[in-house]
């Protein structure tokens, strides 16, 4: 046998060791255990539920975003030669992405189309067309397209400038701020859960001062004493993640199937459940085991100080 | 093998527990360290296997200068040296045999030397028998000896014990001393804090005297010299 293979040897050996002596230890402190798992269980979902909406806003805001555009009507009296002075003013503005043109035919093609069987009445029109020629304006930021389009309306011949102003405005703010207070509840619930943990990993530690003490004692290394420490905060925050992705995936599960059949032929739509859910479910997992193992080496640490 | 050099400490708190202790004890030497409570003779002890850092001074042990030793390297330091206190320290959950196991066990130790060194020493200290007893079911004296045998087991050169018989009545303390002799005996530095006066004077070996932090005497086949 060669060295490194007495060497893995010993680790797996090491490694059995110490997951048996994790479990021993959640198993003796029951009631303990039972009280950071429910920590992290409550924890985890309630960031769980804040992650799955604050991820749909997102998305939702996404495809608004990708969809918005300033429609610049064209004043009647503008010359073609205007236009194309207008046209490249505008390109010349810092935020914006592309300007399209699109001649009144084209406006009341897309009028008649859009109302289908009644855009028939509008044929009439084909004659003497009412429109006006439209400049398509995107920005490279969809945050940008309110300035931009003040920025427009200033200009000659830009008789009508449209953006859904107040829709546009109302929802950048509402996500804004749902993100905001999202991202600040999840922080707090999260340190929460860590100093519960920690607190009540502290408990169970005070218990194994002894041992701890005659570890250092007789020489075992500081990694050593804390391995059983980090799987035993890994395994309460695996342990706590499971009730908080089955009831978030079962809730998901009827919220996706009820309102993504309402959402159908709307430009919005909600994430779809798979693979959005194995994300939420990783996400969880990681929180999970971030906070436990954190939480473990939090208090551990005291103990250890040389 | 052990050396202390001007070796001062002053803890937070203001006490100063070494005021400039200069020793030097060889390979194989049996030392007492007695002292009045508080006189520093706890600390002198505590620094040899840095328990206790000095705030100025060097401290040498088999060559290791514990002033440049790392703290990730103390633990290699204390496999080196077996530490017995006047409370036994035993696990009370885990057997006789499974509480010698545990020094070995938490240094990775291959688990058939485990196995073999174990019951070496358990023979040692003539607990053989009471290997699967738990330690609530031993006397006091036969306490000390297992964490004795916990001391030794991974050969350590030195062996520091503080108090080792302050638990325990003056018949089961001589059981104990013969036992410290005859680890000397075989070559292991034993340095021992006691208040036991029947044992140093009876036993004769190098007696160091503290006093305020200092050595006050320093003696081959020295007395007790105190009165209780």
């Amino acid at each position: 046998m060669t060295s490194s293979e007495v060497n893995t040897d010993m680790k797996a050996r090491t490694l059995r060791r110490h997951m048996k002596e994790s479990m021993k230890n959640l198993g003796r402190n029951g009631w303990m255990t039972f009280a950071s798992v429910s920590a992290v269980t409550v924890t985890l979902i309630l960031v769980g539920v804040f992650f799955v909406i604050m991820m749909n806003l997102n998305q939702v805001a996404t495809t608004i975003e990708e969809d918005v555009e300033i429609r610049v009507h064209i004043d009647l009296a503008a010359t073609e030669e205007d236009q194309k002075v207008m046209k490249e003013k505008i390109e010349k503005l810092a935020r914006v992405e592309s300007v399209e043109f699109s001649p009144k035919e084209a406006e009341l093609d897309g009028l008649i189309d859009s109302l289908g069987e009644e855009g028939e009445a509008f044929k009439l029109f084909e004659q003497d067309n009412p429109l006006n020629d439209v400049f398509i304006v995107k920005t490279k930021n969809p945050q940008d397209t309110m300035t931009v389009a003040k920025e427009i309306e200033k200009m000659e011949y830009a008789s009508k400038v449209k953006y859904g102003q107040d829709m546009v405005e109302n929802l950048f703010d509402f996500i804004n701020v749902s993100r905001n207070v999202g991202i600040v509840l999840i922080i707090g619930l999260l340190f929460t859960a860590m100093f519960l943990i920690s607190n009540t990993i502290k408990i169970t530690i005070i218990a194994r001062k002894r041992e701890i003490e005659i570890m250092r004692l007789v020489g075992a290394t500081n990694s050593f004493i804390r391995w059983p420490f980090f799987l035993e905060g890994l395994m309460l925050g695996v342990l706590g993640a499971i009730i908080p992705i089955v009831l978030i995936s079962f809730l998901y599960h009827y919220a996706y199937g009820y309102i993504a059949p309402r959402l159908e032929g709307h430009f919005i739509q909600i994430l779809e459940f798979n693979p959005f859910i194995y994300q939420v479910a990783a996400v969880l997992i990681l929180l999970g085991a971030l906070i436990g193992v954190w939480g473990s080496l939090m208090s551990v640490r005291k103990f250890l100080k040389v | 093998m052990i050396d202390m050099q001007d070796v001062f400490k002053k803890y937070p708190n203001g006490v100063v527990a070494a005021n400039g202790i200069n020793v030097h004890i060889a390979q194989g030497e049996f030392v007492y360290v007695v002292g009045p409570s508080g006189a520093g003779k706890s600390t002198f002890i505590k620094m040899m296997y840095r328990e206790e850092k000095p705030t100025q001074g060097t401290i040498t042990i088999n060559g290791i200068d514990l002033g440049k030793l790392k703290d990730s390297k103390v633990p290699l330091l204390r496999r080196n040296i077996g530490v017995v206190f006047q409370d036994f320290k035993l696990l009370p959950t885990l057997t006789v045999y499974e509480n010698v196991a545990f020094a070995l066990e938490v240094i990775e130790e291959e688990p058939k030397k485990i196995k073999k060194r174990v019951m070496e020493t358990l023979d040692l200290v003539n607990l053989k028998h009471k290997a699967r007893m738990l330690p609530t079911e031993l006397s006091g004296g036969e306490q000390q000896r297992v964490s004795i045998a916990r001391s030794i087991v991974n050969s350590p050169k030195v062996m520091i014990a503080d108090e080792p018989t302050g638990n325990l009545d003056p018949e089961t303390s001589w059981d104990i001393m013969n036992l410290f002799d005859e680890i000397n005996n075989r070559g292991t530095t034993i340095v021992m804090a006691t208040h036991n006066r029947d044992i140093v004077n009876t036993m004769r070996h190098r007696v160091i005297a503290i006093e305020g932090g200092q050595i006050i005497r320093d003696e081959q086949r020295g007395e007790y010299g105190y009165e209780s």
